[in-house]
């Protein structure tokens, strides 16, 4: 019977194979991909920032099924899913912790990339596709704010779309054009809508794909910042690497239950998390009329909201953050330095990294505060040494005194 | 140097019986997991609580019905039909049986206790039924005693459906060689008082 | 890593609610498991607030089910003559109407405890005074020339503001301390805080009527996750003494 069973199985696998590379898509991506076999808990990130992706198709899937796009209804659709909805509150809650925890999760996956050189050649392009990801997220992220149709919600949005109107010439057709009537109204908050449930998660899934595709074409780089593929078996496998599967799969889950613990806590007991993830204020309804006295991007955008508002100039405060954003595309070439892992780096990198980690966390927390004089000259500290990180790279990249690298990951 | 490449132990030192058995472990209590988190989504799809209050009972007055007369209500978005039947009606259900596929009412779920008689009713005089085919789901017409037709000898006026042809009397009883199977479906109800119906509770009385 | 963690949550009360015109915050010390409070505050709401304030996106018949009141007793009690036990709780009055008659719309209450908090709310019923340069005759001192009157002062009584005088050099300041009772209200100050504490907490719920079930739902999917975590942690050791 079992044998049975299994023949009938393998028939099905070979019927499939022969119309379908499946076995050769699971060797090429898991049973037989080869990762280094020395990641440490930095690594756990990229797993995870797959699960908090599912996690809000899912969660938005349901979401869409209960929401009104309509500046009439949307308020009260939340809220209609929060009370009417059967057990409408926990996705609602699932959905909206998961995006903070996509950025939370992004971020120190991100982190990772710099401590331990993975924007480095050969994986420029990995690196870019996933600052492209970085990009879609922070539009979804954007894109959805919007529809509770809240307070900052709106001023939110008013406020970002506003910022398009500081470019010359063209800026005030461009913020009318992008907001589709004099004010953020229920033209805008449609339009918004479809871009957040279309629009940009099918690039985001199809950037995605191109991302892991892209890794496992170069190998994962690995804490030594050691390319594994260099010393290989006499079967063309590397020394160093094992198979992903079921190496890797096992301890990604446990990985994953710890981060659904977190997870957990946060949607179950504080998810609205003291107004950080869900603020109090967009729990009073959009009204064009009257600003909240204290608007401030949800924490994710705050240390580029904060270099916005450290620059005295409508127009320069822009291109500012937009380059804050942009500049890390150009990481893979501001870098000099052979070395790739923190490990085998200078003192000196290793300071200049974590200033910039503290400018960054800085920023962060400066971008929800109230400005005062102080603040604002502690912003544009903080901005300068954020940009100084990426600008003066190319010359500290290259005095830094680094160590030898050995020719083997280091494993136990 | 083992057959599984430089990094790994040789395929003798593992421990294939402690695998399988934490494998199946961590795999079971994984798909109790798995059905929990699924569970929130599957439910969220029952009616929510604007769909119940919407679907709340309704008082229908039938102080204005006269005998041989129709209305229709609105009980959770359905038509519900309330008949006030003649005399003559009353009596003609009595001569059905032979024609009709369930003639006294025994399919249980078409109708609460107190309807499953030969008026299907409370009160004889009064039908209460929702006004949706057994079949499919179509609204059957009102064809009173007298409207031409050519439904044979044994019509003697009742509910037909336009969508693929079933015949119900006036008790809302399904014919033979018919594609509907089973009567019209008589809500839950009771009487308030003698003019004021409450459609969607029963009063206690099931 | 812990000292990141410690100023992150040094850090973290600079996000709470705004607004409080300077005033330190009574705490509410809400208790959502204490259900005769619960049923006394729905009880106020539904006498004192809802004739002007609308609760939209609540239904009676929630409310009823989450604070054990029988339904029949919430329908007899509660509910308008128009309302049904599954109607929102709605209120009569339109908009515009509110406008030209009160002076500015009283806002929907059912997400107000999102919004404001449960201390500012309880703390805003507290601070009413005397002020005749009000059309209402009150002023707030959490909310600063608010146009709701003083509903519960037939409970409350009148307060006014009290002050002492500070000297600054040649200068006298008055400087305002708190509010003292000037004429008292069918309710000493204890049950009048009661009352108050009652309505927070009712509010408090009504704006995430899912607290009643969320903690214990979380408490279970927690301890889920923590029994998962023994074997897929054993099966990830089994796996990895394979690597050497």
């Amino acid at each position: 019977m079992g044998k049975k069973i299994v023949d009938l199985l393998t028939f099905l696998l070979g019927w499939i194979d022969a119309r379908f590379p499946l076995t050769k898509m699971w060797n090429e991506h898991l049973g037989q991909y080869y990762a280094p076999k020395n990641f440490n808990f930095w690594y756990f990130f990229g797993s995870l920032a797959l699960v908090v992706l599912i996690n809000q198709f899912v969660t938005g899937i349901w979401l869409t099924m209960s929401y009104k796009p309509d500046g009439e209804l949307a308020f009260a659709s939340v809220e209609y899913i929060m009370r009417d909805v059967p057990w409408g509150w926990l996705i609602r809650y699932m959905h909206a912790v998961g995006a903070s925890a996509f950025f939370v999760v992004i971020y120190l996956h991100m982190f990772r990339g710099l401590m331990y050189g993975s924007y480095k050649h050969p994986r420029e392009l990995l690196w870019i596709t996933g600052m492209f990801i970085y990009l879609c997220l922070m539009a979804e992220a954007f894109l959805g704010y919007l529809l509770p149709w809240g307070q900052m919600s709106y001023w939110g949005a008013k406020v970002i779309i506003s910022l398009f109107g500081a470019i010359p010439y063209i800026g005030e057709t461009l913020v009318l054009w992008i907001a589709g009537d004099y004010v953020i109204s229920d033209v805008t908050l449609n339009r918004f809508f479809s871009f957040h449930v279309i629009a940009v998660p099918i690039a985001l899934l199809g950037l995605v794909c191109v991302h892991v595709l892209a890794l496992h074409e170069v190998g994962s780089n690995n804490p030594d910042g050691v390319e594994i593929k260099k010393n290989k078996d006499k079967n063309g496998i590397p020394l160093d690497g094992i198979p992903f599967h079921p190496y890797y799969s096992v301890k990604d889950l446990v990985g994953v239950v710890v981060f659904l613990i977190f997870f957990a806590s946060i949607i179950f007991f504080a998810p609205a998390m003291n107004g950080y993830f869900l603020e109090h204020n967009n729990f009073v309804p959009a009204n064009p009329m009257v600003t909240p006295e204290h608007i401030a991007p949800v924490w994710y955008f705050t240390p580029f909201y904060a270099i916005l508002r450290a620059v005295p100039d409508k127009l320069l405060g822009v291109v500012a953050m937009g380059a804050a954003v942009m500049v890390l595309f150009l990481l893979p070439w501001l870098d000099r330095n052979p070395v790739k892992s923190i490990r085998y780096r200078g003192t000196l990198y290793k300071w200049i990294l974590g200033i910039f980690v503290v400018s960054f966390v800085a920023l962060g927390w400066l971008g929800m505060q109230q400005p005062t004089e102080v603040l604002t000259l502690m912003a544009r500290i903080f901005s300068i040494l954020y940009f100084a990180f990426f600008l003066l790279m190319p010359f500290y990249s290259k005095w830094d005194k680094t160590k030898p690298v050995p020719d083997r990951v280091t494993y136990k | 140097m083992s057959d599984r490449g430089n990094s790994l132990v040789s395929e003798d030192e593992v421990d294939n019986e402690r695998r399988r058995f934490l494998i199946a472990t961590t795999a079971g209590v994984g798909a109790v997991g798995a059905v929990g988190a699924a569970l929130p989504f599957v439910l969220s799809f029952q009616p929510s609580e604007r769909a119940k209050a919407i679907g709340a009972p309704v008082e229908v007055d039938i102080s204005k019905l006269e005998p041989g007369q129709r209305m229709i209500a609105t009980w959770r978005g359905q038509p519900v039909w309330v008949m006030r039947r003649t005399e003559k009606a009353l009596k003609d259900l009595e001569t059905m049986s032979a024609f009709l596929r369930d003639p006294e009412s025994k399919v249980v779920s078409q109708q609460p206790a107190y309807a499953q008689n030969v008026a299907r009713a409370t009160k004889a005089e009064y039908l209460v039924v929702i006004g949706y085919c057994t079949h499919l789901g179509c609204s059957p017409t009102y064809l009173p005693e007298g409207t031409p037709h050519n439904l044979g000898d044994e019509w003697k006026g009742g509910f037909f459906c336009p969508c693929h042809g079933s015949k119900f009397d006036l008790a809302g009883r399904v014919f033979k060689g018919v594609p509907a199977p089973t009567n019209l479906v008589v809500p839950p109800y009771h009487y308030l008082n003698d003019t004021l119906i409450l459609v969607g509770e029963d009063g206690g009385a099931a | 890593m812990k000292k990141l963690i410690s100023i992150c949550l040094l850090l973290l009360p600079t996000m709470a609610f705004a607004n409080t015109g300077g005033v330190h915050l009574d705490h509410a010390d809400v208790d959502l498991a204490d259900k005769p409070s619960l049923q006394r505050g729905a009880k106020i709401f539904v006498n004192y607030c809802l004739s002007c304030h609308s609760a939209s996106f609540a239904r009676f018949s929630g409310v009823a089910k989450d604070l054990d009141i029988p339904e029949d007793v919430m329908s007899k009690n509660m509910l308008f003559v128009s309302d049904k036990i599954g109607s929102n709780m709605d209120i009569a009055m339109k908009a515009e109407d509110a406008e030209k008659w009160l002076g500015k719309n009283p806002p929907d209450l059912s997400v107000i405890a999102r919004s404001r908090g449960a201390d500012w709310i309880y703390t805003f019923l507290n601070s009413y005074y005397l002020d005749p340069s009000r059309s209402t005759g009150v002023n707030n001192r959490v909310f600063d020339k608010t146009a709701m009157p003083h509903v519960l002062w037939e409970l409350q009584g009148w307060q006014k503001l009290a002050y002492t005088e500070e000297h600054h050099g040649e200068e006298n300041k008055k400087v305002i301390t708190g509010l003292k009772l000037v004429s008292p209200g069918k309710m000493n100050e204890e049950s009048y805080r009661q009352v108050t504490h009652d309505l927070t907490n009712f509010l408090t719920y009504l704006g995430e009527p899912a607290l009643m079930v969320r903690k214990k739902v979380g408490f279970w999917v927690i301890l889920f996750l923590l029994i998962l975590l023994i074997p897929a942690y054993k099966l990830k050791k089994e796996y990895w003494k394979d690597v050497k």
